[in-house]
């Protein structure tokens, strides 16, 4: 008979959860230099290392460090966000197809930059002017605002996560038919800028958007990796979990507003870049074989899709394809093959 | 594990919690439950005793589980306390109270891709802080939770892959490595076959004797509530129907009131205990009639 003494306990971190989050930091960095070289023909990768090093000429070192590094950091640190968010939110809700935006967070921002797009449409002119500080800021206030709106709705005596993911779906929809009705009223001018937010995309990021972001991330992961246990012992149901003397609801909350925060500031910096945090927990989950998708890997994860998804539209596509597509036609795939093969019983 | 002895005077003597005989384990002081606006108990008072087993039974929609809830404070109550080795509940820490009661839902959730050893080491969760993380008493404990339910041999397993006897007994597991007194059972035998009901409740009883554990359950089999209980209280109507040792609450009256059953009451055969035996129902089918074939 096989003993097992002593392998594993709730508080270990298991072996293998390291070794995929060790990996993937070093994906992520190699993805990194990757995507600096992508899609220019007078960098190579000695070049590219030797610059983010400092030894490279001027020439050099306005390419990568003003024009490329931004962008490259702006993807790792948008992916990262956006799947520890997913990680979140699929194991508070105890549900792989939970996301995000089912918190009305994605569906917030977009209402909020398309409504600034639209009705502010002088003042913001397509390219360079979206990127300026006023629409993340609009972003981030509509998602906060939505989120809370949701979460408001949702409470009974406590949130449900059931009851939320429902009125989530709902909050999306209705606030998905409001950007719609502005889009369709819109100038064609201001409906194609609006279009273009929508798809997510990292181009024209500066580093003015990468600060929020990397603070974002700085501040909400420890937060985040503390409720690691805590998520750990709600996976075995609301009432087991406040036995083990877990405060379900605070914790619940916390998990919430750091999944919402996290959406938000990827969100205001990229636009919504789709499937990101729905894919790359899953696929976390499954590198590391746990039984919810590990936070840090699931964030490296997201990194990795994200930026090696921006370096194949600069290096591989012709012309300017949006990062938010090549994450939806390798999520929408994935999406499907996960529903039609999901025979254990992974909801509720 | 460390069992629970008790000295000459019957006081329990391993801490925590130190108690008397004279403090109950649980008490409901003008407890009133309710669901949004339908009230299930309004005032209730109930005290249960320490190092006994009690078992909440009552009709299907009685109130017995919310009661198990409250109890448990997965429910709260909108008016009145609990009290917990005689301090309000909501006095102490949420761990604190983790360390004096657990309590076992009626369908808990069974995480995928974890073993029953790390199931059952869930556990000890409210024994570990960060300044005190996973010692070796800890694995000893969840080593003589896992041989005390028979699962030593299953440790390594995933947890999803046990039948519905072994999973019932890998939480029992759990809750025993929680090393709570106060254990709260919500039917606990639901979905298992008569055999390993008896397995379970031979197990809970065991857990009580052996360790002093304060038991609180729900049970929907009379005659074995009767025969594993020290003590039945018959919930329904919103109260206390009754109350008291078995063989003083399992009457055919009480049952007639509770359960709307016509019953004989008779010493069960291999334990002495009381075994209700339902008279014949004919009148329960007389409206039925087949629509004639055109």
């Amino acid at each position: 008979m096989i003993r097992d003494r002593g392998r594993i306990s709730p508080r270990r971190p298991q072996r293998r959860v390291l070794v995929v989050t060790l990996i993937g930091v070093i994906a992520a960095l190699v993805i990194a230099v990757l995507g600096i070289v992508a899609g220019s023909s007078s960098l190579t990768i000695p070049d590219a290392v030797r610059t983010l090093l400092g030894a490279g000429t001027p020439g050099q070192q306005l390419i990568v460090i003003e024009l490329r590094l931004p962008r490259v950091v702006a993807g790792l640190l948008v992916g990262a966000a956006l799947g520890m968010a997913g990680a979140l939110t699929q194991s508070f809700a105890r549900n792989p197809l939970a996301t995000p935006d089912i918190l009305g967070v994605t569906s917030g921002a977009s209402l909020g930059a398309v409504a600034a797009i639209v009705l502010a449409g002088g003042s913001y002119s397509v390219g360079a002017g979206l990127l300026s500080l006023g629409l993340p800021l609009v972003a981030v206030l509509g998602a906060l605002i939505s989120s809370a709106i949701v979460y408001g709705l949702a409470w009974r005596g406590g949130v449900d996560s059931y009851r939320l993911i429902l009125i989530g779906i709902g909050a999306t929809a209705a606030l998905g038919g409001i950007t719609s009705y502005l889009i369709a009223q819109a100038k064609i001018t201001d409906a194609t800028a609006a279009a273009q937010w929508l798809v997510g995309s990292l181009s024209g990021v500066s580093w003015a958007s990468v600060w929020p972001v990397l603070v974002c991330l700085v501040v909400i992961t420890p937060i985040a990796l503390q409720q690691s246990t805590n998520l750990e012992l709600t996976q075995l149901g609301d009432e087991v979990s406040t036995s083990l003397g877990v405060a379900v609801q605070r914790h619940r909350l916390v998990v919430i507003a750091c999944a919402v925060v996290l959406t938000a500031a990827a969100v205001s910096a990229s636009g919504p870049v789709e499937f990101v945090a729905f894919v790359a927990p899953q696929i976390a989950r499954r590198l590391a074989r746990t039984g919810r998708p590990p936070i840090l890997a699931a964030g490296l994860v997201g990194a990795i899709i994200v930026t090696g998804g921006d370096a194949l539209t600069r290096g591989v596509l012709p012309g300017q394809v949006p990062v938010g597509i090549i994450t939806a036609i390798i999520g929408a795939p994935y999406l499907i093959w996960l529903l039609t093969r999901r025979t254990e019983r992974e909801t509720r | 594990m460390s069992h629970m002895r008790t000295d000459s005077a019957g006081r329990m003597t391993t801490p925590p919690p130190a108690r008397t005989s004279t403090v109950p384990a649980l008490e409901a002081r003008g407890l009133t439950l309710a669901y949004d606006r339908s009230v299930v108990f309004e005032g209730l008072n109930l005290s249960i005793e320490a190092g006994k087993v009690t078992t909440l039974i009552g009709a299907n929609g009685s109130g017995k589980s919310t009661l198990l809830k409250a109890f448990g404070r997965i429910v709260q109550p909108t008016v009145g306390v609990v009290q917990l080795d005689g301090t309000p509940v909501r006095d102490f820490a949420t761990r604190e109270v983790a360390r004096r009661l657990a309590i076992l839902p009626q369908k808990p959730l069974t995480p995928s891709a974890t073993s029953v050893r790390d199931l059952v080491s869930r556990g000890r969760h409210p024994h570990q802080s960060l300044l005190k993380p996973w010692t070796p008493r800890d694995t000893e404990v969840v080593d003589a939770a896992l041989a005390a339910t028979g699962l030593s041999e299953l440790a390594s397993r995933d947890a999803g892959s046990l039948s519905g006897g072994q999973l019932q007994r890998a939480w029992i597991a759990l809750v025993l490595a929680q090393e709570a007194p106060t254990i709260l059972l919500d039917e606990p035998t639901t979905f298992l076959d008569l055999s390993h009901q008896l397995d379970v409740l031979e197990l809970v009883r065991s857990i009580n004797r052996e360790r002093g554990a304060t038991v609180v359950m729900v049970l929907h089999d009379l005659s074995l509530a009767g025969r594993y209980s020290d003590r039945l209280v018959v919930v329904g109507e919103g109260r206390v129907l009754a109350d008291g040792p078995p063989w003083e609450v399992l009457t055919p009256d009480i049952l007639r009131a509770a359960f709307d059953l016509e019953a004989t009451v008779v010493p069960d055969p291999s334990s002495g205990s009381p075994l209700v035996v339902p008279a014949l129902r004919p009148e329960a089918a007389s409206g039925f009639r087949w629509p004639s074939a055109n």
